[in-house]
């Protein structure tokens, strides 16, 4: 009788289809995820593998990406809250164990080798394939602006699944038909808007209920938390030291390892002395264990600091150099120029149709940007114990590869490694890597039953990043009447090839970085590019924004050389070559208007404008600068923007200020070089960051273009910012700045 | 060594140069104060001393002795104090990791100037952050001085 009456209240919420666009798998069940998936705990009712509800009435979602201040666990949450109707109050967050529901599909799609311009089948297969690959490898990642793109559909769908059944709890428990109920504020009501049941007083009413077939979504005009700026969930513990980073793990019985690394890239440990002693103890004092780690030497002790000092002036550290010992920045500048002249491109791209005739004027520039680090706030770590099983604790961008890495370095299984990810001080991409991870590792081999947490110093982190590649790019444009062909050669390494082979062992592809070499969105009647990809032994990674960091300033700078040889002002001038691309014009008039371009500024002010797009959304920013006695000081930035849908405003506006100052850090000072194989800086002191004193007031303005899809907000503010400073100091002074970073004297 | 943390006397075993900031880490499990640098140049391990913002990561122990230690887990003295209330209401962090040292260079702040002008501020906030928080912080700075100066 149970089962008919079960049925018969169930029957009532089938019937309506179901929207699926956007999921990549012929099962959209697959990303849902069983009920008891999500660390149910007594109290707990799970609703699916990404949502539960506890007797103290809140709603706990899982946000298997990481929180490293863009804000992804209140976006992830909202999603999940809207279809469900739950109170924003209500709301918390929690990391989901690792599993193959939680993967991260977008970031392959994201990845591949083609422009988000190009189309076709070839195209269409590929995303499909990686679409595909992302179920089978289950890449739990957080980066390239992806995870609201990918949790758009499954987690809003999600909600509206985990609503139903809690109509049809409410139901069973009241006997009040489902058609007579809805979810509204956080509880089931009557249509009169009576409460039947809080969601917490459900608990123990969910039972198996199931339902086979999801419940349409919102349309937009519904929305009640979406596109309002709903305030952070990470927060409140963020303001009074409560919330654990990576660093703040303790486990019972913690030791703490510092480790120093081979100065020269490659470069390995030859062999080892304590200083002082002809005859070494069984140990130096407050060191438990000295490990040999990839690369390096690592001290493990009852004190981090004490373990520091040890690696300071405890112990002579003989080094194998690794293959270019003698590498400096100048040599490497001369042998990027010398492929720049020769080298066979790994990839050519046309767009136009290239003229007849060779045109008269020909305009000629090279560009430069440096090796950058990324320098989160949270400097590198990983807490690893060994009992048999491993278990790490580690703010990390992919705990899918940290667990192959771990298990890797371990001979262990994956099944045997648990990794739980913290909250991250920054990642800015440095955390998609697992160098730290096996280092842990190393040391819990060593140790078994101990937790270790191995710490770099600040000089370790900025003398052994995966860096932003330094790259070199010449442009040649020519005119005939107007502009002819605009033609790029651009000489940088692959950090997604170096990834590969570095973090998973994939073979090498020689194949440039896929945003490094997007089609610009400019109608220009004839366009070329040449990228040349050489190998080096400078580990490249993903840096904010990746190949758009350093693109964005060669194009949109050059661009404006363009524009002032064609004597046209470079707003008006990107208006024309944008005509049939409303979205990004939109974009680039709402900067230029809230900027005043045009207005009247004194004697030394300049404004510079560029736009870039970047990870599905379109970005444009307004720079003015003033300079005085050789001192650049940027003023104030306005930046526009089109992400298309948008979840939380709030979070938008501070990832585009976010980006823009971490930009402008980078166009101001930031510079990695290298000398006897080396990194030379060592830490803030002299590779510093933008503060309070030298940041610029800023304005954000959301452009809405009605578009559907959604785009990244966590690094297509960066790439504008640059080229917008550049071309601001040329309008300030008359000269043309074609390196980073940006100095005048 | 005898330190004093949020009104809590500890005795503590420690060398007499280890820096405040890992005797409050490692010997006392006091975490909110962040390592960030080493040498006193971001500010994420700002605690007060005596009242005044201090970089503890470069303050050996032994300086701490005999004097009041605050960080931010005791700011607030069990409620939260106005500088966290503005950073709330401002929505500043980001990540996260940088503020802590932020709040307490703020509380110090003004404590001292209880209306600080930009200028003043920019001269005494010369921490790290790399999110770029900036903005919703100046505006932070200001709401906590209006928080703190009456009703």
């Amino acid at each position: 009788m149970k089962l008919g009456r079960r049925t018969a209240i169930v029957g009532g919420v089938l019937g309506a289809g179901f929207v699926g666009v956007g999921w990549w798998f012929a099962n959209e069940r697959d990303r849902l995820g069983d009920r008891s998936l999500f660390n149910v705990k007594p109290g707990e009712a799970g609703l699916n593998g990404w949502v539960k509800i506890a007797k103290d009435d809140a709603v706990i979602v899982a946000v298997p990406r990481a929180e490293m201040g863009q804000g992804v666990h209140t976006a992830l949450a909202m999603l999940v809250a809207e279809e469900m109707e739950a109170r924003w109050d209500q709301v918390r967050v929690e990391d989901p164990p690792e599993h193959v529901v939680y993967r991260n599909v977008e970031i392959l799609i994201d990845g591949l080798p083609f422009s988000p311009e190009e189309t076709g089948s070839v195209v269409d297969m590929a995303h499909w394939a990686a679409g595909k690959l992302g179920g089978v490898l289950g890449v739990s990642a957080t980066g390239g602006s992806t995870t609201v793109r990918d949790a758009w559909t499954p987690m809003r769908t999600a909600g509206a699944i985990a609503r139903e059944l809690l109509l049809m709890a409410a139901a069973l428990k009241s006997g009040v038909p489902v058609a007579g109920l809805v979810a509204a504020d956080g509880a089931v009501r009557r249509r009169d808007g009576g409460v039947v049941a809080r969601f917490g007083e459900l608990v123990d009413h969910v039972g198996d209920l199931g339902l086979m077939v999801p419940p349409p979504l919102k349309p937009a005009a519904q929305f009640k938390l979406i596109g309002k700026p709903q305030t952070r969930l990470d927060i409140p513990a963020k303001v009074v030291g409560a919330a654990t980073f990576g660093i703040d793990v303790r486990r019972p019985g913690q030791l703490y390892a510092a480790v120093r690394h081979a100065p020269t890239f490659g470069g390995e440990v030859a062999g080892f002395a304590l200083k002082g002693v002809s005859k070494p103890p069984s140990k130096p004092k407050g060191i438990e264990e000295i490990v040999i780690v990839p690369g390096g030497l690592a001290a493990v002790g009852t004190s981090w600091w004490q373990a520091q000092r040890f690696l300071d002036d405890g112990v002579d550290i003989t080094w194998r150099d690794g293959p270019e010992p003698k590498l400096d920045s100048a040599t490497l500048w001369k042998r990027y120029e010398g492929l720049l002249d020769t080298a066979a491109p790994a990839l050519t791209r046309t767009l136009g149709s290239a003229p007849a005739a060779p045109a008269g004027q020909k305009l000629e520039a090279v560009y430069r940007a440096p090796y950058l680090a990324h320098t989160p706030m949270e400097p590198m770590n990983c807490t690893a114990l060994f009992t048999g099983a491993l278990e790490l604790w580690m703010p990390n961008q992919s705990p899918t590869l940290v667990r192959l890495a771990a298990a890797r370095a371990a001979g262990l299984a994956q099944e045997h490694v648990t990794v739980h990810t913290t909250f991250l001080g920054g990642g800015f991409g440095r955390r998609a890597e697992v160098d730290v991870a096996r280092e842990a590792v190393a040391c819990a081999l060593q140790l078994p039953g101990k937790p270790v947490q191995v710490l770099w110093s600040r000089e370790e982190d900025i003398r052994h990043d995966m860096y932003r590649p330094m790259a070199l790019a010449r442009w040649t444009a020519t005119f005939d009447k107007g502009l002819a062909t605009v033609i790029k050669r651009q000489v940088g390494q692959s950090p997604t090839d170096q990834f590969g082979k570095r973090a998973v062992g994939l073979p090498g592809q020689g194949k440039p970085e896929g945003n490094a070499v997007e089609n610009p969105p400019y109608a220009f009647p004839y366009y070329k590019l040449e990228a040349i990809v050489p190998d080096g032994v400078v580990p490249v990674g993903f840096w904010r924004s990746v190949g758009h960091s350093h693109t964005a300033f060669f194009d949109e700078c050059f661009l404006d050389e363009i524009a002032l040889h064609l004597k046209q002002d470079p707003f008006a001038f990107r208006r024309t070559l944008l005509a049939g691309k409303p979205r990004h014009l939109k974009v680039l008039e709402t900067a230029a208007r809230e900027a005043g371009w045009g207005a009247k500024l004194p004697a030394g002010s300049g404004r510079g404008i560029a736009l870039r797009a970047s990870f599905g959304s379109i970005v444009a920013q307004v720079a003015e600068v003033e300079v005085a006695d050789r001192t650049l000081r940027v003023k104030r930035v306005t930046c526009a923007i089109d992400c298309g849908p948008v979840v939380n405003p709030a979070i938008v506006r501070a990832q585009m200020e976010s980006g823009i100052v971490y930009g402008l850090s980078a166009a101001l000072y930031g510079e990695i070089t290298l000398k006897d194989g080396a990194v030379e800086q060592s830490n803030f002191t002299d590779y510093d960051a933008v503060r309070l004193a030298d940041a610029p007031a800023m304005a954000v303005h959301i452009v809405d273009s009605g578009a559907a899809e959604l785009g990244g907000v966590g690094e297509p503010g960066t790439p504008p910012i640059a080229p917008a400073v550049a071309n601001a100091v040329f309008a300030a002074t008359g000269r043309r700045l074609r390196s980073l970073p940006l100095r005048l004297a | 060594m005898i330190v004093t943390v949020n009104g809590t006397r500890h005795a503590v075993d420690v060398p007499a140069d280890k820096p405040l900031l890992w005797v409050l880490r490692e010997d006392l499990d006091i975490t909110g104060p962040k390592f960030g640098c080493g040498v006193a140049a971001c500010g994420a391990c700002t605690v007060h001393l005596d009242g005044a913002a201090v970089r503890s990561c470069s303050l050996p122990a032994s300086a701490a002795a005999d004097k009041a230690v605050v960080t931010i887990e005791g700011l607030g003295a069990g409620q939260l104090h106005p500088v966290q209330r503005a950073w709330i209401e401002e929505q500043v962090p980001q990540c996260g990791y940088c503020q802590p040292g932020f709040i307490m260079a703020t509380a110090a702040l003004l404590k001292a100037k209880p209306k600080p002008t930009d200028k003043e501020i920019d001269d005494a906030l010369t921490n790290i952050c790399r999110c770029g928080t900036y903005g919703a912080l100046r505006r932070a700075v200001h709401r906590a001085a209006a928080l703190m100066g009456g009703p």
